[in-house]
């Protein structure tokens, strides 16, 4: 239970680090809040030949507003997020699911970048980046590159960067006029792997039709499981309870595929997402409703 | 290859070279001979090795002592000195049968350190949201939670 030896590297800079991160190529990892990759090394799951610990860069940790919506820093811990009024703010959603995330212990060390890159399909803000339409900002020592993050997640603890390159910003858009968001999960205990969750962001038209939806589950696939099926059936459609509750029904039984573990089959978590899913669609339409009256 | 750090703990400086891959609840335990932070399940899940380090609670087997070059711990032995003269949270659970083996107790304290710092008079729920982060496999957390509403009281009759 105590992790191989490693070379430590502790850069002040992102330009440092991302010279370190193009010298070691695969055999270096970046070591962010250490909260998900710190566990998989004393267990020796991991082994890394380098670890480059992103703590000491400070350029890497901040929340403000920006161009593309509120901004954050790959290191901003997730804790700092759940304090931010200007999170609260810019970005609802995120704001939101934060408690959600393991225990506060784990918050105050886990980045936001960290676990945006980790790519865990169990993990909270994988969905809540794909359900909000963030867009990641990757760097390397030759290229810089804004992703859709739609695009960054392409598998099971999966993502679109090369060895190389680093998750140094994330920019998630502020809420669109007429549009409201949930988040839920369901987990044995509170902070532990959620068995299934689920993200919405519903838009409403200035006549009450849903105009844009957006359903997001975790714990239900291989990465981030976005309902565009259930999505498109709403569009146009008033948002009554039995047009939520059908796209509910479409999403869980024909665009996940759970798997099963000890404490959930697939079937069980197919019938969180059908009641998860009905739930943040319901709730999300509700603050549509409230922001449309404002 | 070993690299030196220079740390706080406790109010102590201390100097002393480490591997890189020294966790810092064995550097506490081993280097330092600071026992009262317990090691349970070396993945950051139970809690029992939580600690502060500057000022926030944090899990010190998912971090290595190399981290925490010119910061500052703080570990159960800096809350009270010895059974005379107890903490007002370490009071609340001796009084409050807050514990039996133990094993769990320094971590949950020192995750209520900070928590009752930001939040002095937690609801219930909120209490039992914050233990969520700390596994007791002996008291069924109830005595706990009566432990922390004493230690709270405590806490701010001391403060007013």
């Amino acid at each position: 239970m105590k992790p191989a030896a490693f070379d430590y590297h502790a850069p002040r800079t992102l330009e440092e680090t991302l010279d370190l991160l193009a010298a070691y190529g695969e055999d270096a990892k970046p070591l962010a809040g250490g909260q998900s990759l710190v566990p998989t090394m004393n267990f020796r799951l991991a082994q890394p030949q380098a670890l480059v610990d992103l703590n000491g860069i400070d350029e890497l940790f901040f929340i403000r507003e920006g161009e593309r919506g509120l901004h954050c820093g790959g290191m901003t811990r997730q804790r700092a997020v759940e304090r931010s009024g200007l999170a609260r703010k810019a970005a609802p959603l995120l704001h939101e699911t934060m408690p959600h995330i393991a225990h506060a212990q784990i918050r105050n060390r886990g980045t936001i970048g960290g676990s945006l890159a980790h790519a865990d399909p169990a993990a909270e803000l994988p969905a809540v980046a794909v359900a909000l339409d963030a867009s990641m900002y990757v760097r390397s020592v030759t290229d810089a590159r804004w992703l859709p993050a739609r695009d960054f997640y392409v598998g099971l603890f999966a993502t679109a960067m090369e060895p190389g390159e680093l998750l140094v910003e994330v920019a998630f858009p502020r809420p669109r006029p007429r549009s409201g968001w949930a988040f839920e999960e369901v987990a044995r205990q509170h902070g532990n792997y959620a068995m299934c969750g689920a993200a919405a962001v519903v838009e409403l038209s200035e006549k009450g039709a849903i105009e844009k939806a957006r359903l997001v589950f975790l714990s239900v696939g291989e990465g981030p499981v976005a309902a565009d099926q259930a999505a498109a059936m709403l569009v146009g459609e008033r948002p009554t309870a039995t047009v939520l509750r059908a796209a509910a029904e479409e999403a869980a039984t024909k665009e996940i595929d759970p798997v099963g573990d000890i404490h959930a089959g697939p079937a069980y978590r197919r019938h969180l997402a059908r009641v998860i899913g009905e739930r943040v669609l319901t709730r999300a339409t509700a603050r549509a409703n409230e922001a449309a009256l404002m | 290859m070993n690299q030196t750090i220079e740390l706080f703990v406790n109010g102590i400086q201390y100097r002393r070279s480490v591997e890189p891959r020294l966790l810092l609840c064995d550097f506490l335990r081993y280097d330092l001979g600071l026992t009262g932070t317990h090691v349970g399940c070396e993945h950051g899940v139970c809690g029992a090795c939580t600690v502060l380090l500057d000022r926030e609670a944090v899990r010190s087997c998912l971090l290595f002592a190399v981290q925490t070059n010119g910061r500052e711990i703080a570990t159960v032995e800096g809350l009270g000195d010895g059974p005379q003269q107890m903490h007002a949270l370490q009071h609340g659970f001796w009084e409050m049968h807050g514990l039996q083996c133990g094993y769990c107790t320094p971590g949950i304290l020192m995750s209520l350190v900070p928590f009752l710092e930001e939040n002095p008079d937690p609801s219930e729920e909120e209490i039992r949201e914050l233990l969520s982060g700390n596994i007791c496999r002996c008291t069924g957390y109830q005595k706990i939670v009566e432990a922390v509403q004493l230690g709270a009281r405590l806490l701010w009759e001391e403060s007013n």
